[in-house]
């Protein structure tokens, strides 16, 4: 025979005090491990919804990132007219000759600077990414020392908005949009005029990268393969989902990190369940003799006092997701050791993660109640009974 | 007070499974609190040792990836207060595979001399070094780590730099913070490399005279070269490897909210284990009463017991934190001071305050109640 769960229901309501401090206790350690998986998870979609697998990323041979790449004009002059390459509506084919460089922004809290992403690109470079937009302000000009910065980069970087004034190069740059792209990593950059930037940098002749749009999929494979196996060339080429997918090795000291912060919070968690557990029931002792006089089974006991302990956990791990609930979408920034530069990304909360926070929560109710239980239904009945 | 001090480890000990429960969710709370305190000590309060309180480093003003032009190196040199200038200037590349991740730089013949004087080489030596152009020097970690000897040779295949490098090992260094670099001649990479891209540096690294010379000198710099094309910007050692840390994103921030989460589990666990230890014994309350206890001495009593059970736990955190700060000794080295990571007498001061302040608060709300309860009440109470 079952005891029914309205009886543990009740027993958690009549002690509230413990039961909500039990609770917030698995709570506040669920909240930890959601915290850090919700980072390692806007972090990692970042990099998954950045790149389109239609575009190939060529760099110099053997380079890590287009920050480390060197491209001269040269070789974009010869990859222009490999076969397979998309072709403007006025017949050019579309590849986007790019300048790569490092420059910090400072913030309040952060005076020596963050590493940004600077790219020069030319007008072409705009029309290869599908759904990049400026969402405040205007494109910059060609020709002048103009440029837009990624939504990611606005309200965490005072000199990044619209009239804002950036320092690199050989002068002043002034912002003049804000540009986005779903949640990629173009968030993360400043972008403005190919030659004017190459120029400051003295790096007219030698560039980053080259981004190549490709006709179709099944034409990308032979592209990369002809670009590789060109000893001329002495070219990297892969495209441009593949390169950023790499990129997320960024966030596995984060999710190290995370996982021994929660597991060593859940072991104290544990040991506290356990702890209100064995008092839940010391304090019932006659209340289980009473059970086992009726009928219960020990089998029934063990089960009653295990789901008491699931139960009280499960509150904590829903009030756990609750109090982690209102990092969803905050932006954010951490550095990827590829480019030398930060990433912006936004915590993400998805349904997947909240159950993770759950199950979490589950385990150490699991962990602190099976002990207590066991106790409970190895009570002898009449000790039990006599017991205060 | 202290007469009472029995009665607290005997009411400490009366329930053990409850006490040690508590000691222990206590303690790995506290041990995370301890290693989190210990990340922040080493990261941002460490003292630098008596070779980097006379170190400073200049870079691009624009960020650590651009150069500056190797000129300025006798500019700075002039500047009252310089002991001695050399240059650095990070290869990157690819040593076999590209996970392989180390440190590769070029630097001058004179650099550990001049301004690293701590780089202990425990084979070969600085004067093969110095006199070889293909020679390079690396840490002790990384020749275990690549399995490497003296005269072995090294290649280097350049991505900033388009060139590929031979070197053969010339000297293994040791020193604690820095164990896994590599270090070789800058005019060996010079001569390697097209025109254009030429003397140009990384970064400078200067000697101060003195450890108080290091902000008038830093300050000297960027001055001198805020009218030139390139920008500098100038800082101790130390300020300057804080600022690489903020490339991590908001560590700070980070630490804090773990502790404070963790503050706060802890507490939680107190007042938790404090209220149902008291709710077990009103009636001895009620009798101790009878006694001619005071509601004073019965909350001290009662505080100090979880105060007791809080510094064990702490004492517990301690070691515990320690035996994981050790186990950081053998990560990769992303930051130098996690190579000698340890919880040092100031944490663990820290930490042990902290577990009584936690003791003392969680447990004053039952303890209070408990104080004023009505003897009357105290002895009919059935709980």
């Amino acid at each position: 025979m079952k005891i029914p769960l309205s009886y543990n229901l009740r027993n958690l309501t009549v002690r509230k005090t413990t039961t909500i401090m039990t609770a917030l206790g698995v709570a506040l350690t669920v909240a930890v491990l959601l915290a850090i998986l919700a980072m390692v998870d806007g972090l990692n979609h970042a990099f998954a919804t950045s790149g389109d697998p239609l575009n190939v990323l060529v760099v110099r041979k053997s380079a890590q990132s287009e920050t480390t790449s060197n491209f001269t004009r040269a070789q974009y002059g010869d990859v222009r007219f490999k076969p397979g390459i998309a072709k403007t509506p006025a017949g050019e084919p579309m590849v986007s000759l790019e300048v790569v460089n490092v420059i910090t922004l400072s913030a309040p809290g952060n005076e020596s600077g963050q590493n940004i992403l600077l790219r020069g690109v030319a007008p072409i470079g705009l029309t290869l990414r599908q759904g990049l937009s400026v969402v405040e302000g205007r494109w910059f000009t060609p020709g002048r020392r103009e440029v837009v910065v990624g939504r990611g980069l606005t309200g965490r970087y005072p000199d990044a908005r619209i009239g804002g004034v950036l320092e690199f190069g050989r002068g002043k740059w002034t912002v003049v949009g804000i540009m986005a792209q779903g949640n990629s990593a173009i968030n993360s950059e400043v972008w403005g005029d190919l030659n004017q930037m190459a120029a400051d940098f003295d790096r007219s002749d030698v560039l980053s990268s080259a981004l190549i749009r490709v006709i179709d999929e099944a034409a990308v494979q032979a592209l990369i393969n002809d670009l590789k196996n060109d000893q001329r060339l002495n070219v990297d080429a892969q495209t441009e989902k593949s390169y950023y997918a790499a990129q997320t090795a960024a966030a596995i000291p984060l999710r190290a990190v995370g996982t021994l912060v929660a597991i060593i919070m859940a072991v104290g968690s544990a040991f506290a369940a356990m702890n209100t557990m064995y008092a839940a029931v010391a304090r019932r002792s006659r209340e289980i003799g009473t059970l086992r006089v009726l009928g219960f089974s020990q089998g029934g006991i063990l089960v009653s006092f295990f789901l008491e302990s699931l139960l009280l956990s499960l509150i904590g791990g829903i009030l756990g997701v609750l109090l982690v609930l209102p990092l969803n979408n905050i932006q954010t920034g951490i550095g990827s050791f590829t480019t030398f530069a930060e990433i912006a990304f936004r915590f993400r909360i998805t349904p997947e993660i909240m159950a993770m926070g759950v199950g979490f929560g589950l385990i150490m109710g699991a962990l602190g109640g099976i002990f207590p239980a066991a106790s409970a239904a190895r009570k002898q009945i009449l000790t039990a009974l006599r017991e205060f | 007070m202290i007469r009472h001090l029995p009665l607290m480890f005997r009411n400490a000990i009366r329930n053990r499974r409850r006490s040690v429960l508590t000691i222990c969710s206590v303690a790995a709370s506290l041990c995370l609190l301890g290693v989190m305190m210990a990340l922040y000590q080493a990261m941002f309060l460490s003292p630098p040792t008596k070779e980097q309180a006379l170190r400073v480093i200049t870079r691009n003003k624009i960020s650590l990836t651009n150069p500056m032009p190797l000129s300025y190196r006798h500019k700075i040199a002039q500047i009252p207060g310089v002991r001695a200038v050399t240059v650095g200037q990070w290869f990157g590349g690819v040593y076999k595979d590209s996970k392989n991740f180390f440190a590769r730089i070029a630097v001058e013949p004179e650099y550990f001399e001049q301004v690293y004087p701590e780089y202990k080489v425990v084979q070969g030596s600085m004067q093969d070094f110095r006199k070889e152009r293909m020679a390079c020097a690396i840490g002790k970690d990384l020749a275990k780590k690549f399995d490497l000897k003296l005269g072995d040779r090294m290649t280097l295949i350049g991505d900033i730099f388009p060139v590929n490098l031979d070197f053969t090992i010339r000297a293994i260094f040791d020193v604690p913070i820095d164990n896994e670099s590599m270090y070789f001649s800058l005019q060996y990479l010079y001569d390697a490399l097209p025109a254009a891209q030429r003397d140009q540096a990384g970064w400078f690294t200067m000697q101060a005279d003195s450890p108080e010379s290091v902000s008038r000198i830093s300050q000297a710099v960027d001055d001198m070269f805020r009218n030139s094309p390139v920008q500098t910007r100038t800082e101790s050692e130390k300020a300057f490897q804080v600022g690489f840390l903020s490339f991590f994103g908001d560590i700070k921030s980070f630490l804090a909210s773990i502790c404070a989460a963790v503050t706060f589990t802890i507490l939680l666990v107190t007042a938790n284990t404090m209220a149902m230890s008291v709710r077990e014994r009103v009636r001895e309350i009620g009798v101790l009463k009878t006694l001619g206890y005071t509601n004073g001495t019965i909350l001290g009593i009662i505080l100090g017991e979880a105060a007791v059970l809080s510094f064990i736990g702490g004492v517990i955190g301690c070691a515990l934190a320690q035996g994981i700060a050790i186990q950081f000794h053998s990560m990769p080295a992303f930051i130098a001071e996690f190579k000698t990571l340890t919880i040092l007498p100031p944490v663990a001061a820290a930490l042990l305050a902290v577990a009584v302040l936690i003791g003392l608060t969680g447990s004053f709300v039952p303890a209070w109640n408990a104080s004023r309860t009505g003897i009357i009440d105290a002895l009919r109470y059935t709980g």
